[in-house]
């Protein structure tokens, strides 16, 4: 998981190199420093206003609806190949190294246990932080530019409920959910991978990954995704929301959406796994 | 014909905005009564639309101040804002419509938020305004799929979708044929008799606007140059008046 976090803080560093050098042109000599606090300043008035028009009534459930399609369904092929791919990456290099200690008998329980525990969720995270951010800031991007979000607030309709809540709820609630279906295409492509090399009935396989897992060790990282699902709706959209410049603006408010929210969600994990060994030790 | 009344729809005061240095509106003073249409005139890039956001608040002014029917839009809450915000129909320059939507779920789209209709009932007025615009021939088309001016025509549909007693119009026939124009213009003209509508409507057509105007304003500078009726500004000492009008109406 080092090589992500290590790509993503790279790409998020010049990111916002190049942004600010963007603004050096334009005569806003402002440091980085200043930069950031502002914009996690713009980031704490922006998340209040969300939860302001999300609390109150009347609520959006057809567009919740369409936006769980958009961000869950569609999500879902990525999201299964990529928790595919890692169980069956995972089978076969923890393969040979369990054969090297002598210990090939908690293969089962070495796939279930990393997918479940942290290879499931991140790489769902980073997966729909990838796809639905960029999906997200360039939508609301070119909205913003073409005057559609103005349009909006002219009809009297809060963009900030209308497209901001619905989108944020939507990641929360589908991220838990692209997150078992990650994990559920990891365990089964794990096994397909041990299968291959030494023939193992899928119950067996499963009743000695699950042997020594509890309900906790289960619940904590499944449900850590929805502040993965958080971050990613609230970034996003606030990147998209605050787009200037034309397509210029559009592209950049993508770009750091992807960036952004990967990096939270990275800095999330840590944080989060932290506080949930904490808790149920 | 100018209105100093207190009983004006829209009153504006001492209106000013600027982008960093650059003043764009630098002291507006403007009435529109109720059932009365005002033509603004002026440069491009002289602040018309800017003028018009500021009415709704959808850019912030830097100080002055707007009422609408009574309300001071400058210093509303969210929720009153709202109120009066539905009061308005607003055409934007580019139409600004949805870009994922088709023209007929662009204009049903206020419906659907404001109104209790059901959906046989939202769909016949969908299409009778569009009908008034002639655009009821492309209801599945998506915005892009239509020319400039027909997404000027829906958009004009999509402002009258929840019958306003105010209308802010941002070139309504700019882009359009001679005769579309025209047709537009006596939309306009018969919106105002049939429901006693106020309406600012930005333009670069004078022709047009004397047909449907009772008053003309010419921005220039930031600030009101000019206001009377057409015959009156040709007639105005001010030789940029002057100028202005005689071009436009050659
Ligand atoms: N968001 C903005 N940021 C900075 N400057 C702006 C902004 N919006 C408008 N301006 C400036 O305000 C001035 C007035 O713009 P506005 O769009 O109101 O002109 P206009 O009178 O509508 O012109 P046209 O007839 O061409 O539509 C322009 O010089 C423009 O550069
Ligand atoms: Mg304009």
């Amino acid at each position: 998981m080092i090589y992500p976090a290590i790509f993503v803080l790279a790409a998020a560093i010049s990111g916002s190199l190049a942004a600010s050098r963007a603004r050096m042109r334009l005569n806003f000599p402002k440091n980085l420093f200043t930069l950031v606090f502002e914009w996690f300043g713009e980031l704490g008035f922006f998340c209040a206003r969300l939860f302001r028009a999300a609390l109150v009534p009347p609520y959006e459930f057809g567009e919740l609806l369409r936006q769980c399609d958009e961000i869950g369904s569609k999500s879902l092929p990525l999201v299964a190949l990529a928790g595919a791919a890692t169980g069956v990456v995972l089978s076969l290099q923890t393969r040979d190294s369990l054969i090297r200690f002598g210990a090939k008998s908690f293969l089962p329980s070495v796939i279930v246990f990393s997918i479940i525990k942290e290879s499931g969720p991140i790489i769902t995270g980073l997966i729909v932080s990838g796809r639905v951010g960029a999906g997200i800031g360039a939508q609301l991007g070119s909205m913003k530019v073409t005057e559609q979000i103005d349009a909006m607030e002219a009809s009297a309709v809060d963009p900030y409920k209308f497209l901001v809540a619905t989108r944020v709820l939507a990641c929360i609630l589908m991220l838990p959910l692209l997150t078992l279906a990650s994990d559920f295409c990891g365990i089964f492509m794990g096994w397909i991978a041990n299968m291959l090399a030494e023939p193992i009935s899928l119950r067996l396989f499963l009743e000695s990954g699950f042997k020594n897992a509890l309900f906790s060790d289960f619940i904590p990282p499944t449900l850590k995704t929805m502040v993965f699902g958080f971050i990613i709706g609230l970034v996003s959209c606030f990147q998209g929301m605050r787009t200037l410049r034309g397509t210029e603006g559009v592209g950049r408010s993508a770009t750091s959406s992807v960036v952004l929210s990967s990096l939270f969600v990275v800095v999330a994990d840590v944080l989060l796994v932290r506080l949930i060994l904490t808790i149920w030790g | 014909m100018t209105n100093q009344t207190n009983d004006s729809l829209i009153a504006i005061k001492g209106l000013r905005k600027a982008f960093g240095k650059q003043k764009v509106l630098d002291g507006i003073n403007l009435q529109v009564a109720k059932g009365e249409t005002v033509a603004v005139l002026g440069r491009s890039g002289g602040g018309k639309s800017v003028l018009l956001k500021l009415l709704i608040r959808l850019q912030t002014p830097d100080s002055g101040s707007i009422r609408i029917a009574g309300e001071e839009i400058t210093r509303l809450e969210e929720k009153q804002l709202n109120d009066v915000r539905k009061k308005i129909g607003f055409l934007f320059q580019q139409a600004a419509l949805y870009d994922s939507l088709t023209v007929e779920e662009n204009v049903a789209f206020p419906l659907r938020r404001h109104t209790n209709q059901s959906a046989a009932e939202q769909k016949d007025r969908v299409h009778e305004l569009l009908a008034d615009v002639e655009m009821d021939q492309d209801l599945e088309k998506l915005p892009s799929q239509i020319s400039g001016g027909m997404q000027k025509r829906v958009g004009l549909a999509r402002a009258l979708a929840l019958d306003p007693e105010i209308l802010l119009f941002d070139e309504p026939t700019a882009g359009l044929d001679p005769i579309t124009a025209t047709e537009i213009g006596n939309l306009i003209l018969e919106l105002k008799k049939k429901r006693h509508l106020s309406a600012i409507v930005v333009t670069h057509d004078v022709q047009g606007a004397k047909a449907y105007s009772d008053r003309m304003v010419l921005l220039h500078n930031g600030t009101i140059q000019a206001e009377g009726s057409l015959a009156e500004l040709q007639r105005s000492e001010d030789g940029f008046v002057a100028q202005f009008v005689g071009y436009g109406s050659k």
